[in-house]
């Protein structure tokens, strides 16, 4: 028997001091609601991953392969062949520590294997043992350990504590690139069977039906006629576009959050009021309906399964270029890995607007246009008929989404038509330690927005919150704009959570608010049927008043 | 009254002892991250929890609303309450005050004959943490709310044009 604890005793930091453990004898702590199920075998048949198996994270036996360390080991060596860098992140690292207090995770959750440094150093020390002399010889004393079953749980649990941001490689001194570890590592676990269910399933059914939500082909068409629907009852103009058009100049590819899920349907509404404004001659797809890429998050093999669809859709509808939606990943995916994989794309041409004649230079390669940059350049060129008093009733702080911002350097073009849809004053910034490349984390990237991660995630998106919370409180902001259907997604718990007073909006949904056209209904409401400011009633009653 | 002039002239040892041994609670190199930077966006987790502290301190000193002193305490339970914490090691926090204020005002207690005073004040911290319990629960339902939230924003277009409300029909 004990005494009972007196509240300090309750706290292992004052009632103790716990032994000075080395972070390797720290084991984690599979606490629900801070991992991820993992993946139910169904998904993992459906896309032949190997090692199917009914897990369960809290029992002792994960159901790994009897070679398990063999594939492992092979897996390692053959991507240390095949990636330099990863040879290089692993010996350069001087453990200066630049990165250690940079990650969201850390300051969310004040556990120090979330530093970059030691999530790194998880992987590394494997390597050193393994691939490295001395520490073969010497071991622990050189920062190296055995590959045991305890090191495969603890990186199952700090690698999904990673969302790929990149936003320690900012700071680190020789831009050591954790997002690529983390997803090597994921690599392996996936080779031995271990994959989390929220993003395998989405991989599985897009890869099956289309899209990650599950949805066929029909219910694609079904919400992008009611999307038009939506956009005629409400501004008169039919916007219904073609699906699976051939011939058409543009092939247009969105993530399916934008038709499924709102606030990212009034997003799709917006894309769809632009095009109809300039006349775009565009087409979806319902073979190329999901942009988003869930297949990335488990490994670069998913990732291209899963991205092949968009240019064998143009390429069998004979478009000349494709557009991106509002997307983060997506956006990662297609500039950076989309050539590497499948070019040269010979059969698309470098992608020319039609309306301002703007050769896109940065994308004649992947022959890949984002949506933000298409649309910066119709308004730069003064093709937008735009009233931004439309967007009076919203006060926007802007969110960098990790992919768009910190890995393409879409920086100016989502603040260049903010400023323009928006009154004057209606943009603040988050201060600048917390934006455009330094920007936080939503938390709930690469592929671990599952509802059973939701403590986690909170933790994770604590950073990006508490700025949000003060231009909130500071100026009176009430919408957090964002290009990302990630983020379309999941910064609406993040802020009920933190600071419910904010909404969140994509950026094409305030230029369908502000775009006027010619022979359309007197607008009172926004896309989301909510009044405007100094319009329709409102109007007339205070201009009433006034005489 | 006494007691209360004492709390205001030694309000920066106290509290600055009291955000210390919260700190503590945290492993050896998290502790000494939140001590050390200063900078609110940098880390937010030891700014917003010294704002909270400093807010109950001054729920002591002076009589305030209720939402006011249950807003002090969300500041700093909300984040506890997510974070690698039982209940009671997410709560503790608010009884540590009773030691260091014992600690820090030690001689004034003896040589002033303040047991009384100091009585009621404990009772008050009391009344604080039980006050804790409630906005902790909160926190945790909201959790459950804003995952039950997201489940049904996941295909809320959807639902919006079958015509369907997580109530019923539009
Ligand atoms: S990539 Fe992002 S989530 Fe991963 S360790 Fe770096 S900062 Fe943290
Ligand atoms: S900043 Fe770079 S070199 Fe320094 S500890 Fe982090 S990863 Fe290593």
């Amino acid at each position: 028997m004990a005494k009972t604890p007196t509240p300090a005793e309750l706290l292992p930091g004052l009632s103790y001091k716990p032994p000075e453990k080395g972070w390797m004898d720290v084991k984690p702590d599979f606490r629900p609601g801070t991992y991820c199920n993992p993946a139910a075998p169904k998904w993992m048949e459906w896309i032949n991953y190997p090692y199917p198996a009914a897990r369960s994270i809290p029992e002792d036996n994960w159901e790994l392969p009897k070679d398990w360390k063999e594939i492992v080991l092979q897996g390692m060596e053959d991507r240390l062949q095949r990636f330099r860098s990863l040879k290089v992140f692993f010996d350069i690292c001087v453990r200066c520590g630049a990165c250690a207090d940079k990650c969201h995770f850390f300051l969310g959750t004040g556990d120090p294997k979330n530093m970059p440094v030691l999530r790194a150093e998880l992987l590394r020390s494997v390597y050193r043992r393994y691939f490295k002399t001395i520490g073969r010889v010497l071991g622990e004393i050189a920062g190296a350990r055995d590959l045991t079953e305890d090191v495969i749980k603890e990186w199952f649990f700090y690698l999904y504590q990673c969302t790929i941001c990149r936003r320690c490689s900012l700071f680190c001194p020789y831009g050591i690139d954790m997002a690529e570890m983390t997803l090597l590592g994921r690599e392996l676990l996936a080779s031995v069977g271990l994959n989390i269910d929220w993003a395998m399933a989405s991989v599985a059914q897009c890869y099956d039906k289309g899209s990650h939500i599950g949805a066929p082909p029909q219910a694609f068409k079904d919400m992008v006629d009611f999307l038009a629907e939506e956009n005629e009852r409400i501004t008169g103009i039919n916007t219904m576009p073609s699906i699976n058009r051939k011939g058409a100049e543009v092939l247009f590819v969105m993530p399916s959050g934008d038709y499924f899920a709102d606030p990212g349907t009034f997003t799709m509404m917006g894309y769809m009021l632009l095009f109809e404004h300039i006349g775009l001659d565009y087409t979806l797809s319902t073979y190329a309906a999901e942009g988003g890429n869930f297949g990335w998050f488990i490994s670069h093999e998913m990732g291209k399964r899963l991205n092949a669809k968009i240019y064998a859709e143009a390429k069998r509808l004979g478009v000349k270029w494709i557009l991106g939606g509002e997307c983060g990943h997506m956006w990662r995916v297609c500039n950076q890995y989309m050539s590497t994989w499948w070019g040269p794309v010979d059969f698309l041409e470098k992608p020319v607007s039609p309306i301002t004649g703007t050769k896109f230079e940065n994308a004649s390669v992947h022959k890949m246009v984002h949506i933000s940059e298409f649309t910066a350049d119709l308004i730069h060129h003064n093709k937008l008929n735009l009233d931004p008093q439309r967007n009076a009733h919203i006060k926007l702080t802007f969110h960098d989404s990790c992919n768009t911002a910190r890995g393409m350097g879409i920086l100016e073009e989502p603040r260049y038509i903010i400023n323009n849809v928006l009154p004057e004053g209606n943009f603040v910034e988050m201060p600048p330690n917390t934006i455009r490349e330094k920007a936080f984390c939503c938390g709930s990237s690469s592929g671990i927005n599952a509802n059973e991660n939701m403590e986690l995630r909170m933790q994770g998106g604590f950073p990006r919150a508490n700025a949000v919370r003060f231009v909130h409180e500071k100026y009176g902001v009430n919408h957090l704009g964002c290009i990302c259907a990630l983020d379309r997604a999941t910064l609406p718990t993040l802020l009920e959570y933190w600071v419910p007073q904010v909404e969140i909006t994509g950026i094409s949904e305030l230029v369908g608010n502000a775009l006027i056209f010619p022979d359309e209904l007197e607008r009172t409401t926004d896309l989301r049927d909510r009044d405007l400011v100094g319009f329709g009633e409102l109007a007339e009653e205070a201009g009433e008043e006034e005489e | 009254m006494q007691i209360a002039t004492l709390l205001s002239q030694k309000k920066a040892a106290i509290l600055g002892r009291w955000l210390s041994m919260i700190y503590e609670s945290y492993p050896p190199e998290t502790a000494i991250f939140l001590r050390k930077e200063k900078n609110r966006f940098d880390n937010p987790a030891g700014y917003r929890i010294s704002e909270g502290l400093e807010g109950l301190y001054g729920t002591l000193l002076q009589e305030m609303e209720r939402d006011q002193v249950m807003a002090c305490l969300d500041e700093i339970i909300r984040i506890r309450a997510l974070q690698n914490f039982t209940p009671s090691q997410a709560l503790a926090f608010i009884f540590l005050l009773k030691i260091v204020i014992r600690q820090e005002l030690a001689e004034e207690i003896q040589k002033e004959n303040l047991a009384a005073e100091i009585l009621d004040l404990e009772s008050r911290i009391d009344g604080l943490a039980l006050l804790g319990f409630d906005v902790y629960t909160k926190r945790r339902e909201k959790i459950y709310e804003i995952k039950a939230n997201e489940a049904k924003r996941r295909v809320s277009g959807l639902m919006r044009k079958t015509g369907l409300t997580e109530d019923g029909l539009l």
